[in-house]
C-alpha cells in the first residue's frame, strides 16, 4: 500500500558490556541479586566517594566502536548529566557529552525487502555512561510508596545513536537484528533484552509531499520498547497516528518541543509522557572527580585483532569462499558465532559447503528447536557429521541412509561412522540384486506399471516403501530410474 | 553576565527548590556576586592556551575489572529516610 509521506526513523540503543565489575566501582553486574545487595559508596553516591574507570569498559566500547566503523576519540572525557530522580543517587549521571569515545561510524545490513542487498545506517556516536537503579511503582493506586533497588546503578552502558537513516519499521527491525548479531559475535554484550541488557528508542516523524513542499511532523520519541516486534509495531503505529494527527491540526515540526510517547504493548499504542526537557537543562559539565582518558595506538591495535570477523565478513565469505547463495549464508551468520564455528570446523574436516549448509539448516537446526538445544550442546560433533558427509559425497551411503546414521549418532553420542555402518547393516546393493528386487515389485503392482506407461511417473514413488522394508539399504533415486528403464523394457 | 530573578528562579525549579519572592531577591544578589566574583576570570589573557578539561595534567586512571566487596544492604539503606529493609522507600512516583 502506497503512503503520501516518509517515515523517518533514528534509534537510539543501549547496550549493556559484559563486565564483571561496575564502570566506576567494583560492584558485581550480576543481573537477577537480591535488592540493593550489589551497591557501595561510590555508586550509592556517598559524600567522598570517587569513581576509578573500568578499564574492561573501555576496551569492550572501542572493540564496539571498530566494529561499528566509528572513529575512536584520542582523547575523551566525562561529563555530569544532571537531574533528579530517586532511582540516580547522586543527583546527576556520569556520561560523555562532547567528546565521546565513539564518534560517527556506520553499519550495513541485509535489506529486509531486497534479497542479497543491504542498508547503511549511518551513527552519530557511542558513548559510555553508567546505567540507573530501577524504580518499582505502585501502578494500581499510585498511593503505596515507591521502592528503589540500586543494583544497575553505575553499569556500564554504550549508547549507540544513529543518524535518521531509517525509512520503514521493517527496516528498523532488520537494523537492530544485525545489531545485536553483531555485538554478540563481538561478545561485548549478551544483548539480552528481558534483562534490560538492550534498550532501544525510537525517533521518528514524517515527511508528508503537500502542495509540491516537503513538510516534517514534530519529531516524536518512542520509550518502553520491549522486543524487536514492539519496534516494529510502535512504528508502524506512530506513523499512521502521526499522519492522521497532522491531517488534523496540520502540526508541523517547531510547532511544539519534541514529544515522548510509551509504548503499551498490549494496547498496541503509543501514549503521552512527560515534555522532553531541553539539552542545556541536563547542564552538562565535565566531571571534576574523573580525568580524561587518552586511547593510543596500542590499544586501539589490540581492540583491532580482538574484533574478529563480523557477521557481514561471514556472510561474505560463505559466498565467496564456498559458493553458498546469499540467503544461506545469511542463515548460517544470523545463528551466531558458535554456529559458524561448527560451520567452518566441518568445513576443514572435508565436507562440502553445500551440502554442509543444508544438513545444517535442516538437520541440525531442526534438532536444536526440537530440543531447545544451542549448537554448543548438540551432541554430534562437527567433525562427526563432516565424517558422514563426506561418506555421502563418495557414494558409500545415500542421503536417507546418511539421516539414519545422524539419529543413530544422536541416539548414541559415543559412537562413530564405522560403528553406525555396522551395526545399522548399512552395506552397497549389488546393481543385480537391485534389479531383481525392483523386477519383483513391479510384478507384484500392476496398477502402479500401468499409472507409469500412461505417463503418471509419481506412481513410482509408491514403491519406495516397499523396496526399503525388503532392503533399507536401496537407494530411492536408484529404484526409480531402474523400474522406469525396467517397465519401458520388460513390461 | 547579569543574573535576573528569572534565571535564579529556573535554576531553582531545576533543583527542585521553591522560594518566596524576599528570598528570591535575596538569592539573586548573592548569585549574582558570585558570578561577578568568578568573571574575574575572564580578565586573564589565555591567547594560545590550550583548553583543558581537567585542573591536572594526568590522564588516563584505569582500574583492573574485578569484583571488590559490596556494603551489607543494612548499611547501604542505613541513611535512608525510609525503607522496608530491601528497598528505598521514596514517594510515589507517577511516571518519570
Amino acid at each position: 500500500m502506497s503512503v503520501p509521506y516518509q517515515v523517518v526513523i533514528g534509534l537510539e540503543v543501549h547496550v549493556q558490556l559484559s563486565t564483571q565489575s561496575k564502570l566506576f566501582c567494583g560492584c558485581p553486574t550480576v543481573f537477577g541479586a537480591e535488592s540493593n545487595t550489589q551497591v557501595c559508596p561510590v555508586c550509592l553516591g556517598l559524600p567522598g566517594a570517587l569513581p576509578v574507570m573500568n578499564q574492561r569498559a573501555i576496551e569492550l566500547a572501542i572493540q564496539t566502536g571498530l566494529a561499528l566503523n566509528c572513529e575512536i576519540a584520542s582523547v575523551t572525557k566525562w561529563d555530569r548529566k544532571n537531574y533528579f530522580y530517586p532511582d540516580l543517587p547522586k543527583g546527576y549521571q556520569i556520561s560523555q557529552f562532547d567528546q565521546p569515545i565513539c564518534g560517527e561510524g556506520h553499519l550495513d545490513f541485509p535489506d529486509p525487502e531486497n534479497e542479497g542487498e543491504s542498508l547503511r545506517v549511518r551513527l552519530i556516536r557511542a558513548h559510555l555512561e553508567e546505567d540507573a537503579g530501577k524504580s518499582m511503582h505502585d501502578e494500581a493506586a499510585g498511593k503505596a510508596d515507591s521502592r528503589i533497588d540500586l543494583n544497575r546503578t553505575g553499569t556500564p552502558l554504550l549508547e549507540i545513536v544513529s543518524y535518521p537513516d531509517l525509512r520503514s519499521a521493517v527496516a528498523a527491525k532488520a537494523y537492530l537484528t544485525e545489531l545485536r548479531l553483531l555485538l554478540t559475535y563481538l561478545g561485548v554484550s549478551d544483548c539480552n533484552m528481558q534483562e534490560g541488557s538492550l534498550r532501544v528508542d525510537a525517533n521518528v516523524n514524517l515527511h508528508i509531499e503537500h502542495n509540491g513542499k516537503t513538510i516534517a511532523t514534530p519529531i516524536v520519541e518512542i520509550k518502553n520498547l520491549n522486543s524487536f516486534r514492539a519496534v516494529e509495531r510502535a512504528l508502524e503505529y506512530e506513523s499512521k497516528r502521526q499522519f492522521s494527527q497532522w491531517q488534523q491540526t496540520g502540526a508541523v515540526m517547531g510547532d511544539s518541543p519534541k514529544q515522548t510517547r510509551g509504548w503499551d504493548d498490549a494496547a498496541g499504542v503509543t501514549l503521552p509522557q512527560r515534555e522532553k526537557e531541553e539539552s542545556a537543562d541536563y547542564r552538562y559539565f565535565p566531571d571534576p572527580d574523573l580525568i580524561p582518558l587518552q586511547i593510543t595506538d596500542a590499544q586501539l591495535q589490540r581492540a583491532q585483532s580482538a574484533v574478529g570477523e563480523t557477521p557481514l565478513m561471514v556472510r561474505r565469505r560463505l559466498q565467496r569462499d564456498h559458493e553458498l547463495k546469499a540467503y544461506d549464508a545469511d542463515v548460517i551468520a544470523s545463528q551466531g558465532r558458535a554456529m559458524v564455528s561448527y560451520f567452518d570446523e566441518a568445513l576443514t574436516k572435508g565436507a562440502s559447503a553445500k551440502r554442509l549448509s543444508s544438513w545444517m539448516q535442516q538437520d541440525v537446526m531442526r534438532t536444536l528447536n526440537e530440543n531447545n538445544w544451542t549448537i554448543t550442546e548438540f551432541p554430534i560433533a562437527a567433525n562427526k557429521l563432516a565424517s558422514l558427509l563426506v561418506a555421502i559425497d563418495d557414494g558409500q551411503l545415500d542421503n536417507s541412509r546418511g539421516k539414519n546414521v545422524f539419529q543413530y549418532f544422536l541416539d548414541r553420542p559415543a559412537s562413530d561412522l564405522e560403528e553406525a555402518i555396522k551395526s545399522l547393516g548399512i552395506a552397497s546393493v549389488d546393481q543385480a540384486e537391485l534389479e531383481q528386487l525392483c523386477r519383483e515389485l513391479l510384478a507384484e503392482n500392476p496398477k502402479i506399471v500401468a499409472q507409469v506407461k500412461e505417463g503418471n511417473v509419481k506412481g513410482l514413488g509408491a514403491l519406495i516403501g516397499p523396496a526399503k522394508k525388503r532392503n533399507p539399504n536401496i537407494d530411492p533415486n536408484l529404484v526409480r530410474t531402474i523400474c522406469q528403464q525396467l517397465i519401458d523394457t520388460e513390461f | 553576565m547579569h543574573l535576573t530573578t528569572r534565571d535564579v528562579k529556573k535554576v531553582a525549579s531545576l533543583a527542585k527548590l521553591a522560594f518566596s519572592e524576599s528570598e528570591l531577591a535575596h538569592l539573586t544578589q548573592q548569585l549574582g556576586d558570585i558570578v561577578h566574583f568568578v568573571e574575574q576570570l575572564a580578565e586573564v589573557d589565555t591567547d594560545g592556551i590550550l583548553e583543558m578539561t581537567h585542573p591536572l595534567d594526568i590522564h588516563s586512571a584505569l582500574r583492573a575489572d574485578q569484583v571488590n566487596a559490596c556494603l551489607p544492604r543494612k548499611d547501604a539503606l542505613a541513611n535512608s529516610p525510609n525503607s522496608d529493609g530491601e528497598f528505598f522507600l521514596v514517594p510515589p512516583v507517577l511516571g518519570k
